[in-house]
């Protein structure tokens, strides 16, 4: 059957090619070159798919902000929103702004250079009128260039600001000065609210979180003003008091849950360096402590106003570990999912959170400057659609272990470990906005990431991590007519762990288009696909998860259909798509067996909830490991493109085509989606 | 009898568009940055049921009084905004909410939808004025 396939090269691929022989083809870019999708059958990719390159000349090209940080779904920026429509694809930006970097330009200048009207940053894209002004690239405005601009530190030269590292790399990071801060910078506060109830005990999340702790308390990201704090509750809550003179840890316990009070004004929270040893002696004695506990209650709401309250002052981040449903006091939930309705291929219901308990929490918290992370470590339904909403409006972040258990399963325990390890050590951001601009014309009108929205383009991100990726739809207003270039700048004002403030800005600049051709040739089927992704978690909650999927298909049958029909010279009944969306339909169909749109299978509604919170939060590299995992044959291991790990010669897998046909049963295959492999 | 009916209308009618305005002004300063997203939320929730009662007094009241035209005139926008009352997800904080109010446009879609009903109150109080004149003529 297969070598039927290959011999036989199709009719339409020959007049195709023969098309390809005329003059006006000849020009056609290769991401526009038309692929058969129903005869061709090698299209899908071999190495991992680069993002496309948008069409700017060299220069710009090699400023330009890579693709992993910033992406836009159309790299040709459509002239008008009459072509945008015509064009059937979604127009948006996927952001992964804070993520871990190699190489990072800090410039310490004591001016930041910006528009005064529209206050973007300086980036590459400006244009220099007679060397002592320059023209915003976002606004049109003409400024003046300052001084001390004027010279540039690398290179001691004098009078050529477009040399300067402001003006030479578009991602920088800038040190803030005091203008940029509303109060002095906040130290590093982490504060763990653990669940001890009689579930949590039998899960033995508990000895796994102390030993993490124990081993990277040093690693925690912070200076010398680092805090530190627990709570823990099962139906009463439990604070700690470390302070600094005691021989032990002194725990107090406050069972009014209806009226939840700090029981000591400080000491709740302490320096980490100053009260080590108390810490290290409260971690190794926390696992023993509950294990002939019989509170089967869980206070999570009054534990999370004590939480709240304890971490007003300073701002930071709350660890929340929960095991159960909560059933005790403020924001308790119930039960909703209905076990014969997981394979339901009609209505799934209760996908969107039951009380708005948690996500008043998480507005309070945002305004606090403090985010909310959650843990979920359940064995039984635990509504987290509506636990969600803490993390989702406080800019933390949703962990999920189905069925934890440490000794039964030792998979999930491994992995918790691991991600423990990840969340302790890595980089953290505090009290962070981000502010999206764009080039006049454009405007951005839907979010989606965990975050507040504070106004129409300000994002108050409590905490910022490295593993975050947001993304934003945007229409175009007015036409983009007399411009060739559009820009968009992200600016990422946060508070290191070391008490610095810090802006960290992207800048993308990518050309305009006045035809559909060139809409298609430079759509970048990855982001767009992790946008329609975002699309569809949006409509599942909003309408119907059917609603979702059928918008999710039409999506591609109308951009395809567009194409067909500008695309003259092509017979109507095959289905051609561009070069740039052959995998488009792959990778919307890879998306409809997703856990969180799938129907007809079974599928728990915590589950799909969290696949769903996934879909909204996770960087786009990640999102498409997911979506479309890689494929490794491991048994046959070659010799060429091996790397070098700590002196040991590590043979890299050839990457498979994600196919069953590339499946045997004499091999041995490894598939790695992101998160299990 | 009728004069009583259509005073009461008009006066009812008067509060509508002052709360209409209300609305529109909340919504321009939150467009404008004036005031944050909560601030403007927690203030417009606060008036949205006295503007379902205000509504759905008077829409009763022509009922009762036998105004045919009037109360058909009434009625879709008094069943609208029960309607929107009562479809809030539960996991909102009530019809505006503020961590929505910036997505898809809504900002836009809660003033269009306050100036139609300013524009509609605005109607229906010269509708009311002219009946009341004829009522009091007429007795």
């Amino acid at each position: 059957m297969i070598h039927i396939w290959k011999q036989y090269p199709g009719v339409n691929q020959l007049s195709s090619s023969l098309g390809g022989l005329s003059l006006q083809h000849s020009q056609q870019p290769e991401s526009l070159r038309p692929v058969n999708l129903t005869q061709d059958r090698n299209i899908l990719p071999v190495s991992s798919v680069p993002a496309p390159v948008p069409n700017l000349n060299s220069d710009l090209r090699k400023l330009n902000c890579s693709p992993d940080s910033f992406r836009c779904t159309l790299t040709n920026i459509p002239q008008t929103q009459a072509l945008l429509n015509k064009a059937k694809l979604p127009l948006g930006l996927l952001l992964h702004p804070f993520r871990d970097l190699t190489q990072l330009p800090v410039i310490t200048s004591s001016t930041i250079v910006r528009c005064r009207s529209c206050r973007t940053y300086i980036n590459p894209f400006v244009s220099f009128i007679d060397q002592r002004r320059w023209k915003c690239n976002l606004c049109y405005r003409v400024n003046d260039v300052p001084e001390e601009f004027m010279y540039n530190p690398l290179t001691r030269s004098y009078g050529e600001p477009h040399k300067r590292p402001e003006v030479q790399n578009s991602t920088v990071e800038f040190i803030a000065s005091s203008d940029y801060m509303l109060r002095p910078p906040q130290p590093a506060v982490y504060l763990f609210v653990l669940d001890v109830s009689h579930n949590a005990v039998e899960a033995g999340y508990l000895t796994i979180v102390c030993q993490s702790l124990l081993e990277n308390l040093d690693k925690l990201p912070g200076d010398s003003r680092t805090r530190i704090g627990f709570i823990t509750f099962d139906s009463t809550v439990q604070f700690y008091n470390l302070q600094e003179g005691l021989s032990q840890p002194q725990m107090l316990i406050v069972s009014d849950i209806d009226d939840i009070f700090l029981p000591t004004p400080d000491s709740l929270l302490v320096n980490l360096h100053e009260s080590k040893e108390l810490i290290k002696d409260l971690l190794n004695a926390l696992p023993n402590m509950f294990t002939n506990t019989r509170e089967t209650h869980s206070a999570l709401g009054p534990a999370l106003q004590a939480a709240f309250k304890l971490m007003s002052p300073t701002g930071g981040r709350i660890s929340v570990f929960q095991t159960q449903l909560p059933s005790l006091g403020a924001g308790l939930l119930h039960s909703r999912e209905d076990p014969n309705q997981r394979s339901s291929t009609k209505v799934v219901q209760h996908l969107g959170p039951a009380t708005d308990f948690y996500k008043k929490l998480a507005l309070d918290c945002s305004g606090q400057q403090t985010a909310v992370d959650l843990f979920l470590l359940s064995s039984q339904y635990s509504d987290l659609a509506s636990l969600a909403c803490m993390s989702k409006y406080s800019a933390g972040c949703i962990y999920y272990y189905p069925s934890f258990h440490c000794s039964h399963n030792p998979a999930q325990a491994e992995k918790f470990q691991k991600d423990l390890k990840r969340y302790l050590t890595r980089k953290i951001g505090f009290e962070a906005v981000m502010r999206i601009r764009c080039t006049k014309g454009l405007s951005i009108h839907t979010f989606h990431g965990n975050f507040f929205v504070r106004s129409t383009d300000l994002l108050s991100l409590a905490n910022v991590n490295p593993d975050a990726g947001f993304a934003v739809q945007m229409s175009i207003e007015e036409s983009l007519t007399d411009t060739s270039l559009v820009c968009f700048q992200t600016a990422l004002l946060y508070t290191s762990s070391k008490g610095e403030r810090r802006i960290r800005v992207h800048t993308l600049c990518l050309p305009v288009v006045s035809s559909l051709a060139d809409v298609y040739a430079g759509a970048d089927v990855q982001a767009v696909v992790c946008l329609l992704a975002n699309m569809a978690v949006d409509r599942s909650v909003s309408s119907s998860l059917s609603d979702a999927r059928d918008a999710l298909v039409n999506a591609v049958v109308d951009s395809l259909a567009a194409y067909m029909s500008t695309a003259s010279n092509l017979q109507q009944s095959m289905l051609m798509a561009p070069n740039s969306l052959k995998l488009f339909p792959l990778y919307i169909l890879a998306l409809l067996k997703q856990k969180a749109f799938r129907t007809g299978m079974s599928t728990r509604l915590d589950d799909r909830v969290y696949a769903m919170c996934q879909m909204k939060s996770q960087p786009l590299v990640h999102l498409m490991k997911m979506i479309h995992p890689n494929l490794y044959r491991i048994d046959k291991l070659i010799d060429e493109s091996t790397i070098h790990v700590n002196d040991r010669v590590v043979p890299q897998p050839p990457l498979q085509k994600l196919s069953a046909e590339k499946l045997t049963r004499e091999g041995a295959f490894l598939m790695d989606c992101g998160s299990s492999l | 009898m009728e004069s009583v009916v259509f005073i009461f209308s008009l006066i009812d009618c008067c509060a509508l568009i002052f709360l209409s305005v209300y609305f529109i002004i909340t919504l321009s300063d939150l467009e404008c940055d004036y005031i944050n997203a909560r601030s403007c939320c927690s203030k417009l929730n606060k008036w949205v049921v006295p503007e379902v009662i205000g509504h759905a007094i008077v829409t009763v009241l022509m009922l009762i009084s036998l105004h045919w035209f009037i109360f058909l005139l009434n009625l879709p926008v008094a069943t609208w905004n029960i309607y929107r009352y009562i479809m809030v997800p539960s996991g909102n904080m009530g019809v505006f909410d503020p961590t929505e109010i910036h997505n898809r446009g809504q900002l836009k879609s809660h003033m269009k939808e306050a100036m139609i009903k300013l524009g509609f109150h605005l109607l229906c109080f010269f509708m009311y004025l002219y009946s009341m004149i004829l009522a009091l003529i007429n007795d």
